[in-house]
């Protein structure tokens, strides 16, 4: 069997993921120091996991509607409503899926016709380009700069504008870069895209997780934009339930009624328990997130001075929990950077380059971690730039 | 201060310059929090969080249930300072409940730990009784985790 003749010819043209190699040379090795996660440490909090432990024991186990449980998508409206300052009907504007991916992927889907062009700032998330590829359209990256603080700006968004521009997405808070999107850098994106029919896929995974006292703002809330824009969300981050598969998509109900139908014959609903356990996560733990976040606010302070101490500039991200140092001055690549540091001193790190080209020459480093745990590996990080410096 | 004494309790060995980088102050306001906190009484001591049975495989810990019965004059305060003198007592609490001191004390092994018991806790005046109970397995300290009861199960890298 020639399996290369059996598979399509698109799925074969997508790579697998640069993050996926580096997990197989550290799942090969012993003692490993990983900054390298994308998952909170935190244990999801208590109530939630109640929550489902009586969903269980209640037997509440059968399929939900569709676009989830009603009490869920009027919680996650309740929610949006207080923090992005946006409603939607939660009957045919909001859609209840596995995890944020599964909302990405569906508001492609539902948009993108063969050829069309969807602009992706870089560094980001690795999943944008793949699905984009995989629907026949054509991902445009836009890269994103150190000194326009990773933001995406006016300028770069209109060169790349032609008239096969379906979608942007906007993955602000950014994984890797930590780079944040505040109201009047929004409001220039949303004065390009305002007389434009393009959709925007904004990607608010992180919103909660923002630093320095000045909350997230949605390109939604923006004049005009919330016809033109879905919004993309979940609990994985927010609440630490990464492994419960949960997310959002709220937007203009001809959008969503498509990813509706995209959602039902992919997936039929989201998970039962899940979507119980969520519903505590949205009404009781408010003050869980605030914890959180205030104990990522002190790491991401601590992690960002390492780095500049060591002389690896390090920009300072005002959100998500990642930060994205420069390593330029070794000489090094990304990769060569990322192995020696694995096999010399045996801490794991991301090279910027998996999150786009535009990433090269930066390395990614997650603060989801203890606070002895990152002191002990900036003190190994900076034994090796010792060694390779001398 | 609520976020200082939060950082000291969890780790106290961070040096002032990484307190000031996470809470946002200067390093010298730092210092001066923290003198403050000694001074006042509220940081009264600093210590390691010692895993005993790496440390010494035959030490034993013990939590000491004493049954007193308070004196006029000055209650249970005598009683508990009285025990509070021996170096093998680690801490002194007086509790609410269906006795009144609880003594936690540490002890090369188990005999001499026992003997503490009957010889100096046992005879005081006003102790009334002891019951003795002995430490098995430790699964958390001073809100760090053992390995037997925590591990990090994400996997080493993630996007």
């Amino acid at each position: 069997m020639n399996y290369d003749n059996i598979l399509s010819d698109r799925v074969q043209g997508i790579k697998f993921s640069g993050i996926r190699k580096f997990f197989d040379i550290a799942a090969t090795m012993d003692n490993i120091i990983s900054l390298s996660v994308g998952e909170p440490d935190f244990k999801t909090p208590f109530a939630i996991r109640r929550t489902a432990i009586h969903t269980l024991e209640k037997g509440k186990t059968t399929y939900t509607s569709n676009a989830g449980l009603d009490t869920l998508r009027e919680a996650i409206n309740d929610y949006l409503t207080e923090r992005i300052h946006c409603s939607y009907d939660p009957k045919h504007e909001i859609l209840v899926t596995v995890g944020g991916s599964e909302a990405i992927d569906a508001a492609i889907r539902a948009l993108v016709n063969f050829g069309d062009e969807v602009l992706v700032p870089e560094p980001s998330f690795v999943c944008y380009a793949p699905m984009v590829q995989l629907t026949g359209g054509v991902a445009v990256p836009i890269e994103t700069k150190v000194e326009d603080k990773f933001k995406l700006t006016a300028k770069q968004l209109l060169e790349k504008i032609t008239p096969k521009t379906k979608a942007l997405i906007l993955p602000f808070p950014n994984n890797p870069t930590g780079a944040v999107m505040r109201r009047e850098d929004l409001e220039e994106i949303a004065a390009v895209l305002r007389d434009k029919d393009i959709i925007v896929i904004s990607d608010e995974i992180y919103s909660e997780l923002t630093y320095g006292g000045v909350p997230h703002v949605s390109i939604a809330e923006i004049d005009g934009m919330k016809e033109r824009t879905i919004v993309i969300n979940g609990f994985s981050k927010a609440f630490a339930m990464t492994g419960w598969r949960l997310g959002f998509a709220a937007g203009p109900e001809p959008i969503l009624t498509q990813m509706l139908k995209i959602h039902q014959y992919a997936i039929m609903c989201s998970p039962t328990v899940s979507q119980f356990a969520a519903v505590t996560a949205l009404r009781e733990c408010r003050a869980d997130v605030d914890n959180m976040v205030s104990e990522y606010d002190m790491r991401r302070k601590l992690i960002v001075k390492g780095f500049n101490e060591m002389g690896l500039e390090c920009f300072e991200p005002e959100g998500a929990f990642y930060v994205f140092p420069c390593i330029k001055s070794t000489g090094m690549t990304s990769q060569q950077f990322c192995e020696e540091l694995i096999y010399k001193k045996h801490v794991a790190v991301v090279p910027g380059d998996a999150f786009g080209e535009s990433g090269e020459g930066y390395i990614r480093v997650s603060y989801a971690y203890s606070i002895n745990h990152i002191n002990t590996a900036l003190k190994r990080i900076k034994e090796f730039l010792d060694e390779i410096r001398n | 201060m609520k976020k200082l004494v939060k950082l000291l309790r969890e780790n106290a060995r961070l040096s002032n310059d990484e307190l000031a980088v996470m809470l946002g102050i200067t390093e010298k306001e730092v210092a001066e929090k923290i003198a403050q906190l000694e001074k006042d009484g509220t940081i009264i001591g600093y210590s390691a969080i010692i895993n005993e049975e790496e440390f010494d495989k035959n030490c034993v810990t013990a939590f000491i249930e004493l049954k007193v019965s308070p004196q006029v004059q000055c209650g249970y305060d005598d009683i508990a300072a009285m025990i509070a003198q021996h170096p093998e007592v680690d801490s002194v609490y007086l509790m609410s409940g269906a006795f009144d001191l609880s003594v936690t004390v540490r002890g090369t092994n188990l005999r001499e730990v026992a003997l503490f018991v009957s010889d100096r806790l046992a005879p005081i005046d006003g102790v009334l009784s002891t019951t003795t109970h002995f430490i098995l397995r430790r699964y958390k300290e001073k809100g760090v985790h053992f390995e037997n009861s925590y591990a990090d199960e994400r996997s080493l890298v993630s996007p």
